[in-house]
This record gives structure tokens, sequence and C-alpha cells, in this order.
């Protein structure tokens, strides 16, 4: 047998809380060869996780490998007794969780749980272990190598936790590392480094390694071959370099055009609306959370003094990473949150600080749309219900011309008009997304303040919620405020940008990404945003001192 | 591909069979506390037998009580103030409870934290010793009885909504409807409540079960229900007499307490998932 | 200890001595505010007016009962219980002796029952869906739903009646040896283990298998460890601060247990002289018996939730 790892027609069952059984992966096979990287891509359901998890002869509760081969190192792992999977597990193959803050046990030091493997299975002694561990801390270019181990979980950035999960993973000299979406949950400037980290221990130590991603980019930096996976089958299996130029199958194709640069052209005419006065002029606000201190501010200020303004019909990014205060700038401007200093002027209008204090019409002009879908939907109402409310409440409309304008609103936002009878549970992340969006175009807005409403969806459904925006903006005229962690969604529809870090408003961009941003920060976020060129990781360079100022690692 | 278990399917909803065991004793005992004075052998108050402490025969299915009294009458009559009682008051309980907690999380600020901190310091009275100071202030008589056990179960019914809600409460659609500038009233009727009804309803379902259990332990003492009335704590204290021989009139109105209860349980324990857990 | 986490027990503290106020307040108005004139208990219906206007005066009946419920409280701080009605004796001299017996009816039950509740639910817990699980799940299910005297009659006709090893109800106080200590304490400890032991090995058994089921769990099964290091390292620590409290909670059903199973027994402890004292509406006693039991409650979960507070290791 020449590979390390030979998956032959993996079948996963899994039953649900009403007892029925699903099968969702129908009859995978794939090879890793050793000291090879394999990415395996795919939405959230494509199976990439459960196949990955199969190879430690795991499967979560309620799932169960229902038939086929996971060959590793020449042994089944379906047919090994739990015993000798655990004297495999942690050794042989290990993993790297998806949240390494959730797979820290929160009442051990971080030292303890480094070594934990090398304790459960009785390889070496506690000195050694510990010796082992600092030498990884320092491969993976933790700070403080010395002492970090002696801290617990929650005294850590999720960066660090993240690496110290791999200095976890990797104790042992396993055959294979499965790194489960390793740095989905993290900030683009923190990821850099950390798949640096992953990347030069993996090719000193010469181990094979299963990378489970979402993202083409990320996984174009570190894997030798790409499975792209959908629905529980393989869709096309290559080369990096084979999939990203040549891709056979139109999902991967598909995949891939998500990347491609979409510069926005606004359809406003800026000379016109220059004269007319801002639709929304946001004065110096500073808003924040805890106790009000002696001067008059909130303890924890995520808002300090923020301006922008934004011209009819145009739309304005807010970028920044998680943190920076983005979503808390549209909780206020919707009046959720109060503000402690500033000013909100709507349509000409100076706005009250909480939605209780603001006019109807007020109120109906400025909607909002959040970021998951799946929250922000009643689960006890149906989709008819949920968008009748907000016309019966601010156009008083009655039951016949509630039924006749629900069915508009699907249609605006191309949804089938059955849809209305069913509640949000049945419909998928996509569709949710365009009923929220049709709730705010009940009201007859002016401006939409989306926060981060297609960060939660699959790469495919997002780019075609950016489309449909586009397309509303253009028949009904309104203007977004979009805010946004991810670059190429915002140039996708934002005439003006603004970038947010740590509370303040960094650096604003009138013509959008077009230009050079000015701020480091700007500079340090902009340049981490990996493409998909798999050369891109190695040659970037950034400036030692920007990363250290900037980057939360 | 699908394989079903041994489910029952109705309306929707499925229910095994060791849940629709419970459901057919919880509704055995409802018919039987409804249709009670048509359906007992003897008259309740009636001394039949010559014999005290009777056994179990032909004329007397559960045997005679401690006056020679039919038994299997007295526990079918008892079942009317077990589960009128502790019905109507939990009912009381819930209702009340509910409409606070529910408000309580909406309103938030120092409402919730007066509510809270009122109602947790009600339940910090153990709940028998609750009803033995009641009684010992007021005496005992039913509607006595209904409201305290009533006022006893508010703090739990409290607790339990307002935990529920205040997770609702958090969630983006209040805050979609809050923005849109809805008053309190239409967050707790229109968005709070139907996410929470179903696990409060099986809570409803499990503080039946404490309210049977606590009213039969203050009978049991002489303080729940009076006589000539009995309900089945009652029953027991009457009878306790016969213990030390085993008598089936000390046996019966203990095994039709554990019965209901053990039938409520049976019931909540095996409700559809898609009722317990509506809130996630 | 660091600052924050002080600053937490403290906070807990201050609840606690607000809490208790607010319970006295509760039992005090339960018992004097409502109607039922205390004198005409006290002289009998046929008292002449005079005889119950000088009583009322001495006992401070005819003020406002805002004073009266400072007095009463003032007192209870200050060791003065007051007066028994029923037999002119101090409150504190009918308490002390039984309070004792009651403690050690209570120590004996807690020493036997926590150590077998908690093996029971840590175990079920670890074998999860196996029989043996099933079989405790149902057992404590049956437990906690019947009322505590038929647990009570149950054991007398298992181990009197059927059995034949006790005595039925065994009324004996003066205790002269072991075998004899051992047959008038068997009957109401083995009652009142069972009923705080169904709802320990519940509730200890729903906090194991939360902590279980979390990803850090997960993740020290895929490093290879063994289900007993996964209950005993991972767990266990995260599962304390529930536990704790689950003991806590259920010692507190000792509290309505105890009540019972005096009764049932005639076991001369609190609870036995408290509803006595129903039945003679002799409402010093009661106050007194209920503010001690509401003390107690207290003070069991305030433990329970300072314990949580201290072994939080996010705190630390």
């Amino acid at each position: 047998m020449a590979n390390l790892v030979e998956i032959r027609d993996l079948k996963v069952e899994a039953t649900s809380d009403a007892g029925r059984v699903i099968e969702i992966i129908h009859g995978v096979s794939l090879d890793v060869a050793e000291g090879e990287i394999v990415a395996l891509i795919g939405e959230s359901g494509s199976g990439k996780t459960t196949i990955a998890l199969s190879l430690m002869g795991y499967a979560r509760t309620g799932c169960r490998i229902s038939g086929g081969r996971v060959m590793f190192a020449g042994r089944d792992m379906t047919q090994l007794s739990e015993r000798e999977k655990a004297a495999i597990r942690g050794t042989d193959v290990s993993y790297v969780p998806q949240s390494a803050a959730a797979a820290f046990n929160p009442a051990q030091t971080i030292m303890d749980q480094v070594i934990e493997i090398t304790r459960i299975h009785d390889l070496m002694p506690r000195p050694e272990a510990e010796r082992r561990a600092l030498e990884l801390f320092r491969a993976l270019n933790l700070p403080n190598p010395g002492t970090i181990g002696r801290r617990y979980p929650h005294q850590v950035s999720g960066g660090q936790l993240q690496r110290l999960s791999a200095a976890m993973a990797l104790i042992a000299d396993p055959k294979l590392v499965i790194f489960d979406e390793p740095t989905t949950a993290l900030d683009v400037t923190t990821q850099i480094e950390v798949l640096r980290a992953f990347k030069s221990v993996m090719k000193k130590g010469g181990m094979a390694g299963i990378y489970v991603s979402h993202d083409l980019a990320v996984v174009a930096q570190i894997a030798d071959r790409i499975v792209v996976l959908k629905g529980g089958e393989i869709l096309e299996v290559g080369t990096t370099q084979q999939v990203l130029d040549a891709p056979r199958h139109p999902y991967t194709r598909e995949l891939l055009s998500a990347f491609e640069p979409k510069h926005y052209a606004s359809p406003a005419r800026p000379e016109m609306t220059a004269r007319k006065p801002p639709l929304l002029d946001v004065l110096g606000i500073t808003a924040g959370y805890g106790p009000v201190q002696a001067d008059g501010l909130p303890l924890m200020r995520a808002l300090k003094s923020v301006s922008f303004r934004l011209e009819e019909g145009r739309n304005l990014g807010v970028i920044g990473e998680s943190g920076c205060g983005k979503s808390t700038l549209a909780r206020v401007i919707a009046g959720i949150l109060p503000q402690a200093k500033g000013d909100i002027i709507f349509d000409g209008r100076q706005m009250a600080r909480s939605a209780a204090g603001r006019q109807k019409e007020e109120l109906r002009k400025l909607q909002m749309v959040f970021q998951f879908a799946d929250t922000a939907l009643n689960p006890a109402k149906s989709i008819e219900d949920i968008l009748a409310r907000p016309l019966a409440f601010y156009h008083g409309m009655n039951r016949r011309q509630r039924e006749a304008r629900v069915c508009d609103l699907l249609d605006m936002v191309r949804l089938p008009r059955t849809v209305r009878h069913r509640r949000a549970a049945e419909l998928s992340g996509g569709q949710k997304q365009r009923v929220n969006l049709a709730r705010a175009l009940a009201a007859e807005p002016r401006l939409i303040l989306c926060d981060e409403i297609t960060s939660a969806l699959d790469t495919v459904v997002a780019a075609a919620i950016l489309d449909l925006l586009k397309e509303l903006q253009r028949e009904l005229g309104l203007s977004y405020m979009f805010i946004s962690h991810d670059l190429s969604t915002v140039q996708a529809i934002c005439d003006e940008v603004i970038v947010m870090y740590n509370g303040e408003k960094v650096e604003e961009m009138a013509t959008g990404l077009r230009q050079a941003p000015t701020h480091p920060y700007s500079r340090l976020l902009f340049s981490s945003v990996p493409k998909l060129d798999p050369r891109w990781l190695d040659s970037l360079e950034l400036d030692p001192e920007l990363v250290s100022a900037f980057a939360r690692r | 591909m699908t394989r079903s278990a041994t489910h029952i399917h109705a309306a929707g909803y499925s229910l095994n069979l060791v849940g629709l065991l419970g459901f057919l004793i919880v509704v055995v005992w409802a018919m039987v506390a409804i249709t009670a004075p048509w359906i007992t052998p003897y008259p309740i108050g009636e001394i039949v037998d010559f014999d005290y402490f009777g056994p179990i025969s032909d004329k007397f299915w559960l045997g005679t009580d401690y006056l020679g009294r039919d038994i299997l009458s007295r526990i079918l009559m008892g079942a009317r103030y077990t589960v009128g009682i502790s019905l109507v008051a939990v009912t009381l309980s819930c209702s009340l409870g509910v409409t606070l907690g529910m408000t309580a999380a909406v309103v938030g600020g120092w409402l919730d934290t007066i509510l809270s901190r009122l109602l947790d310091a009600l339940n910090s009275i153990p709940s028998k010793l609750f009803g033995l100071v009641v009684v010992a202030g007021v005496g005992s008589s039913i509607p006595v009885l209904i409201l305290t056990l009533g006022v006893i179960y508010t703090p739990g019914a409290f607790r339990f909504a307002r935990a529920l809600a205040v997770n609702i409460n958090t969630m983006d659609f209040v805050t979609v409807a809050r923005a849109r500038g809805e008053g309190t009233f239409f967050l707790i009727r229109s968005e709070v409540l139907p996410n929470i009804i179903g696990p409060v309803l099986a809570d409803l379902g499990l503080r039946f079960v404490f309210t049977v259990l606590l009213l039969s332990g203050l009978s049991f003492l002489g303080l729940g229900v009076q006589p000539p009335d009995a309900d089945w704590g009652a029953l027991v204290r009457e009878n306790i007499g016969g213990l030390p021989f085993g008598a089936p009139a000390v046996i019966f109105p203990s095994v039709a307490i554990a019965s209901l209860t053990i039938g409520v349980n049976l019931l909540i324990d095996n409700l559809p998932q898609k009722i317990r857990d509506r809130s996630n | 200890m660091n600052k924050h986490v002080l600053h937490l027990v403290l906070a807990r503290l201050v609840i606690a001595v607000i809490t208790l106020v607010i319970v006295s307040f509760t039992v005090f108005a339960a018992t004097v505010l409502l109607p039922g004139d205390v004198v005409e208990i006290l002289l009998g219906q046929a008292a002449t007016p005079e005889a119950v206007a000088g009583l009322r005066a001495a006992m401070h009946l005819d003020d406002p009962a805002i004073w009266r419920f400072f007095r009463w409280l003032a007192g209870i701080l200050t060791g003065n219980f007051g007066i028994s009605y029923a037999n002119n004796m101090p409150v504190a001299d009918l308490i002390g002796p039984r309070l004792l017996n009651s403690l050690k009816l209570a120590g004996i039950t807690t020493v036997f029952s926590v150590p077998i509740a908690l093996s029971l639910g840590i175990s079920a817990a670890m074998w999860r869906g196996s029989w043996f699980d099933r079989a405790v799940t149902v057992l404590s299910i049956g437990v906690v739903s019947v009322p505590e005297f038929m647990v009570a009659t149950s054991a007398v006709l298992v181990f009197a009646v059927y059995l034949k090893w006790l005595p039925a109800l065994s009324f004996a106080n003066e205790i002269h040896s072991f075998g004899q200590m051992l047959r008038v304490y068997a009957m109401p400890v083995i009652t009142l283990s069972f009923v705080i032991s169904a709802q320990m090995i519940r509730m200890t058994r729903a906090a194991v298998i939360e902590t279980l089921n979390t990803p850090y769990v997960e993740m020290a099964l895929l490093k290879g460890a063994s289900r007993a290091r996964l209950v005993l390292r991972h767990a266990l620590p995260n599962a304390l601060g529930p536990i704790v409290n689950a003991v806590a909670l259920s010692l507190s059903y000792l509290l309505g247990g105890v009540i019972i199973v005096e009764t049932i027994f005639n076991y001369p402890g609190v609870a036995k002289l408290m509803v006595d004292a129903v039945s003679t509406r002799d409402l010093p006693l009661i106050q007194t018996c209920a503010m001690l039991f509401c003390m107690v409650y207290l003070l069991l979960i305030t433990t329970a939730d300072i314990i949580a507070i201290v072994s939080n290791p996010r705190l630390k």
C-alpha cells in the first residue's frame, strides 16, 4: 500500500431528532500520500468535517459510519475496537479543532492540555514533553513561549489558542494532522500569522495533513491537492494549481468566480445629488456598554467620536475586524443602542437617541437587516405573518391589501409566493435572508442598514444576495449602509468606504476601494486578505512593526 | 431512506408508546374526577362493611377503610379533590408566574430586578413549611389551599418563564420588532409567548406533579383537605393505622397518587422534542 | 482569591441578607397579619373583655404591624424567640434539644446518601444509555414523583411488614445500645435517603452529561483519552459547580422530607414540634421554627452559590 490514507466508498448515516435516518456521505473515496496536504473544500453541510473525523474512527453523536473502508497506515479505522482507536488517536492521527477557544478545557492550564497526549499514551517523561512543547511554541511563533503554558485558556487570545491547539496536535509527531477550519473564526490580520505558523511547522516535520475549509484562497496557500465536496459527494479532485487554473466542475468554477474582483458602478449620478443635503449625517457619535462614568460616558466605549455622511442613492461600506465597533454603529443609528454623545441627522431631521423616542415615520424610513438570518425571523410565525406586520404597523393596510402586498414583496426578493405559508425553519439560509430583506422593504425605507448580511452564507448564495441588493437599488432608489469584515463584499456594492479600528474611523475612501489606502491599519487589513494565488502567502511581506501595532494575535 | 421507530403519529406530532401510556393514565384520572359522583359503587360516607380495614373482595374491590367504608368509592371521589385543587392552583401559579416572567424579561431594568429579587426570596421558603405556616395562621379550607399552592409555585414558574424569555429577548427578531417601534404588549404576546409556549406547558405539567405531591403531603399531615371530605393524601392519613398489617386501605390511595404523578412525568418526558424545545 | 471573585462572593452574601429580611417579613405576615385572634386562642371564648384588653396591651397587639415586625425581628436577632403560648416555656428551651435530634437525623442521612448518590449519578452519566443508567434513571424518576410519605409507608411495608427486619413504627425515645439506635434511626434514615438521593442522582447525572457534551471533552476523546479520563479529568472538574448546587438543593429537600418523616415515625425533632405547634396554633413556636428552616435553606443555597463562584476556573 503506497498511500498513508485510502478512503474507499465511505458512507455515513445521521439520525435526526424525529428518528429518521439519512445518509449524509454517499460513498466517498480519496487518498492522501505521506507528507501530502490535501484540502477538503465545501460549503456547510457538504460533509467535509464528517469525512475528516472518520479518519480518527470517530463520528459525532447521532452519526454512524455505515459503509466503506477508512484505511490509515494499513489499518481499517472502521473495524478497530474503541481501545485500538484510542491508541491511534493523538499519536498517529491528531486533530486541530475549528474553535480552539471551545476545545480547551477551562479548568486546566494550557501546558497540561498541550502535553496531555504524551501523558495518555505514556510516550515520554513530563520534563521532556514540556521541552518539546516549548520548541513547538517557538516554532509556532507564540509570544512568551516560556510562560504561556502556565496560563489558563481564557487568559490568552483566540489567535494564540488556535496556534496552541496546533502545538497540542503536533506534540507526539503524528503521521497525519486534521485541520478543521482552523482559521475561520479568526480575523484576517490574525489569520495570516496562524497560517504561516501552520505551514512552516508542517513542512519542517514532513507530516501529512487534511485541511478542511470553505475558503479556497486560504487552502490555496497550504494544500498540495484540493478535493471539492458538495452534499456528501466528491465533485472534483486535482492538484491545487490545476483546480485553480482549470476547474472541471461547474460548481468549482462558480466558487472561483466569487473571487473575481467586482467593482461597483453607482447608478446614481453624484453631480445631481451633491447639492442636496445628505440622507444620513452622523456627527461625533460616542457609544458603548456598561455603567456610566463620571464624564457621562459608558465604561466600555465601543465607538469613539465617529462621524460620516451618506448621500441619497449611494452606498456606504463600513469595514473592520471583530470588535472594531462597526455593528455598534449600525445599532446606534437604528436607535437600538442610544449613544452617549453625538447626533444623528436622517433625512433632514434630528433623530431621538432611542427607537422608542422616534416617530413612526422616522422609523419607517430607516430599516435594518441582521447578520444571522435564522435568529432574525420569529420561528413561531409564518412568513406571511412576518411580512404583514410592518404593512399593518406602518401603512395601516387591511387584510386584503396586506395579502397582495406580501406577494409583491416575495416577487421583489425573487422568492416563490408559496413560501408565505411556511415557517422560517423550513427555508434555506439564503431564502431566510431574502425574507429579512423583504421585511425591511415592506416599510418602504429610504435607507437599509445591512449588518454582515452575507457573512453567514455560503459564497455562491452570498453573491446572489448582493446581486439582488443592486437590482432593488436600481428599482427603488434605496441607499445602503453595508457593514462587513469582508473586503470583496464591500467592494462589490459600495461607492464609499470607511475603515474602522478599535471604535474609531481611521480612514474614509470617497471613491470606494479603487484607491490605495493611506492609513497604516487599512494597508495592513487590505494586504492581509488571502488571494487565490498559491504563492501569495510566501511572497507576502508585511511590515512587522505594523503587524505588532495592529494585529491582535 | 428513512426508518421509523415505535411512534404513534397524529396531527403532525408523534408520541412514543411510553408517552401514550402516560397520556392515557392522565386522561383516565381526569375522566374519573369529572364523573366521580356517578360511578362510585357505594355512597362515600356510608359504612358498608362490619369489618374495618377489610381485605380485597368481590364486594369491595379495594377493601374497606378504618370505619368500614368502601375504599374504591373514596378514591374515585378523592380524585376530584386531588386533581381539581391541584389543577386550579397550578393554572393560577403558571399564568401569574409566566406573565410576570415575560414582562420582567422584556421590560428589564429595575422592574426585572425587583420582581426577581422578591420572587427569589419567596422561593427560598421551603414549600411544605410555607403551607404549614399559612395553615397555622389562617386555618385550612379549599380556597385557602388553592391560593397557598398557587402562591408557592408562582416563583418557580416566574423563574422558568423569565429564563426562557430572556433568551428570546436577545434574539434579533425581537430587536427588529423593537426597532420597528412595537410596544411592550406586542413584544410579549406576539414575539416572546409563541416561542416559549411549548416548554411552558411542559413545565406546567411538572409543576402540577409538585402541586399534587405538596397537597397530598399537607393532607397527610392533617393540614390539607379537612374531613369529612378527603383527597388521596387525607385517605392515607385516615388509614395509617392499617399500615402495620399492610391494609389495602393505606396502600391504594398511595398507588393512586403515584399513578397520576408518574403518568404525568411519563407524558412530559416523552413529549416530542418539537414541543419541549421550541425555544432552541 | 482575586478581587473580582471576592466582589462576587460579597454580592452573593448581600443578596442572602436581603432575602432573609424578605423571608422573615413573609413568615411574620402569614402568621400574624391574617385573621384569627391570638388572645382569643390563649384565653378561650369565655374571657372577659377586660382580660382580653389587658393581654392585648401586654403583648403589644394594638401597635401597628410594622412595629411588631421590627420588635419581633430584633428579638430573633438577639436570641429572644418569645414564650410559647401552649406551655409558657421559652421557645428557645423547647427547640434546643429537638434541634439536636433533627440535626442528628439529617447528619446521618447526609453522610449516608451523598456519597452513594454522587457515585450513582456520575456512573450513570459515564455509561449513559446503558441498562445500568436506565435502571437508575427509572428508579430516581419513580422516587421523585411519589410523595415522601409513600416512600416512608413503602419502607415500612417492605422492611417491617413483609421482611420483619425492623419494628413498624418505632416509638423508642430511650436508646441504650447500638442495636437499638440502628433500629430507631434505620427507617427514618432510609426514607430520607431515598427522597434526597433521587434528586441528587438526577441533577448530578444531568450536570456531568452536560459537560461531557462540550467540545473540550470531544477534543480529549480525539487525543485518545479513556472514558474514565474523560469523566474524571475533563468533565468532573467543570461540573463541580452544578454538582455542589445539586447537593445543596437536595439537602434542602431534607427540610421538606423531615417534616413528613418525623411525623410518620414519631421522631422527636424540630419538624414534629412544629407540626404539633400548628395544631395548637402556637404562633411564636411556629415562627421560630419557620425562621430556623428558612435560614438553613438559605445557608445551603448561598454556600452552594459561593462554591460555584470560587470553583469557576474562568474567574481564576
